[in-house]
């Protein structure tokens, strides 16, 4: 296994991690979609690479509690998640935007943040408030009071992050965000990213190489259900070669990584 | 009390941003600003030509833009409504369709006279259909969502339970009001059933559990009991102590499983 800073190494620690995976399986349906991944993740914004079935929308799922482990241990701000935990305090401190996520089409802007902060349990007092400054922070602003069905995929999907974040989530975990979005929007959020890795752990699934290298600062590639590289944007970019596939340094070396590991798994 | 203002030259040092205001003393001035109408008529004087140009052209720009934004629209429509939303667009068919059962039961009670009451039959099915529906991840758009939220879990398992009942219960009381049959009789299996429902659905999913019970109940007692045309054993008049004590069991075995109803990617 390549990567320039290992979990299992640096688990003995006493780091506050924030996500804190061991051997962690999770299944897909039937298929084991994460087998034996280990994890470490302090505050930032880590991008999660990876090729299509890699298991990134099952490990975010995990991470969102929505799915149970299979196996292996998961600590998520400190809590220890299994069949049997109680993840009411630790959902408080969630923001998750799931890849494909259903609204209520006759809901507005305003509206939809504003259940999904009640139903975060957020205090009553706050709600307004926070729902407004999310709001804006995406910039929905002047569709606030906009129907949901009335708004386009770009806008929805700025929605959906506005509800991720509603409650100034401590873990945020993004699945695609980045769908959708034009690329004035796409530098907008970028921005809003590096915003909100400052002071808690935002996980980001993508696979846009560029968005990683320009927002985050800590990248995971994954494959086959396994971590098979995690370090710096730079780092990333220092992996590949002119031979390599791809449009830049970053996508060549994300190419070079998942060359090697598939050259690897043969051996 | 006297009040302190601060002097020309902190005013001027605040309004040209000096670095060499200490932060103590500018939070001073902002504080002692916001209350003292002379003062602040102290710091427009002493801003440059180019930061009053700069506030001119915010002003400016505010005006034309609160002009052209259109007013406000009224009160957003109130939580409670929004809250229902879902169970009114989703759940009310079902409970529609429950509540024809049980009418439907009642008329034909009515034309066979004679025969074990249908109504008292079905009652420990009736919530079933909504309890499954309230709990399956397809009849909720925003199913995913509300998956990593806290209120998934006992919060919604009392809220959406709840409020199926609320509309059953009061269904049955009307449909076996001319059946004779004591109310107890009526709501304490229709209020275990609901019990083992979500007992069992914490194993094996609710929406089986629904349909298992449905399938169990109609091949043991429905359909022997209207093939000899007597009530069976269970729903006897004397059983409404074993049905009380059944229900408070189950509830409370249910209560104490509801760990397994917080995911509900399990099964549904």
């Amino acid at each position: 296994m390549m990567r320039a800073v290992s979990a299992a190494e640096t688990a003995v620690t006493t780091h506050p991690w924030e996500v804190h995976a061991e051997g962690l399986r999770v299944r897909a349906g039937r298929h084991l979609a994460v087998d034996g991944l280990d994890l470490a993740l302090p505050s930032g914004v880590h991008g999660l690479l990876g090729p299509n079935g890699a298991g990134k929308t099952t490990l975010i799922r995990a991470l969102a509690t929505v799915l149970n482990p299979a196996g292996g241990r998961l600590t998520l701000l400190g809590h220890s998640v299994d069949s049997r935990s109680d993840l009411r305090s630790l959902r408080r401190n969630l923001g998750y935007l799931p890849q494909h996520f259903g609204f209520y089409p006759r809901f507005t802007v305003r509206e939809f943040v504003g259940y999904m902060a009640w139903l975060k349990e957020m205090p009553k007092a706050e709600v307004a408030a926070a729902v407004q400054r999310s709001i804006d922070r995406v910039g929905l602003t002047s569709k606030a009071d906009a129907r949901l069905k009335t708004l386009s995929g770009g806008m929805l999907r700025r929605a959906g992050i506005a509800q991720a974040i509603v409650n100034d989530p401590q873990l945020l975990l993004l699945d695609e965000p980045t769908v959708g979005l034009d690329p004035e929007q796409r530098l907008d959020f970028r921005e809003l990213l590096r915003d909100l890795g400052t002071d808690s752990c935002v996980l980001v699934s993508t696979h846009l190489v560029e968005d990683v290298v320009a927002a985050c600062t800590d990248v995971l590639v994954l494959n086959v259900g396994r971590l098979v590289w995690q370090g710096t944007p730079e780092g990333l970019t220092m992996q590949g070669d002119q031979g390599d596939a791809g449009d830049s340094p970053a996508e060549r070396g994300y190419s070079a990584v998942l060359r090697r590991h598939r050259a690897e798994a043969v051996r | 009390m006297t009040t302190t203002h601060p002097t020309m030259s902190q005013i001027e040092r605040y309004a040209a941003g000096d670095p060499g205001l200490d932060e103590a003393s500018v939070w001073a001035v902002e504080v002692h600003l916001e209350d003292c109408g002379d003062c602040r008529a102290r710091l427009a004087g002493a801003t440059t030509v180019d930061t009053r140009t700069l506030i001119d052209r915010v002003a400016m720009n505010l005006d034309r833009e609160i002009a052209a934004t259109p007013v406000p629209a009224g009160r957003s429509r109130p939580w409670s409504v929004l809250r229902h939303r879902w169970f009114v667009g989703t759940l009310l068919p079902w409970l529609a369709m429950t509540a024809t059962v049980l009418a439907s039961a009642a008329l034909l009670g009515e034309l066979w006279a004679g025969r074990p009451s249908l109504v008292l039959l079905i009652a420990p099915l009736a919530p079933l259909p909504g309890v499954a529906v309230a709990w399956h991840r397809r009849a909720d758009p925003a199913w995913e969502l509300i998956a990593a939220t806290p209120a998934t879990g006992l919060t919604m398992l009392l809220r959406r339970t709840a409020a199926v009942l609320a509309f059953v219960i009061p269904a049955l009381a009307v449909a076996g009001a001319r059946t004779g049959v004591s109310l107890a009789l009526m709501l304490l299996p229709c209020l275990a059933f609901t019990a083992a429902t979500l007992l069992l659905g914490t194993l094996v999913g609710v929406r089986r559990a629904a349909i298992g019970l449905i399938a169990i109940w109609t091949l043991v007692v429905i359909a022997p009991s209207l093939a000899a045309a007597r009530l069976p054993v269970v729903l006897a008049a004397d059983s409404a102590g074993i049905w009380a004590l059944a229900t408070l069991l189950l509830t409370v075995m249910a209560l104490l499983r509801v760990n397994g109803l917080r995911r509900l990617t399990h099964h549904d």
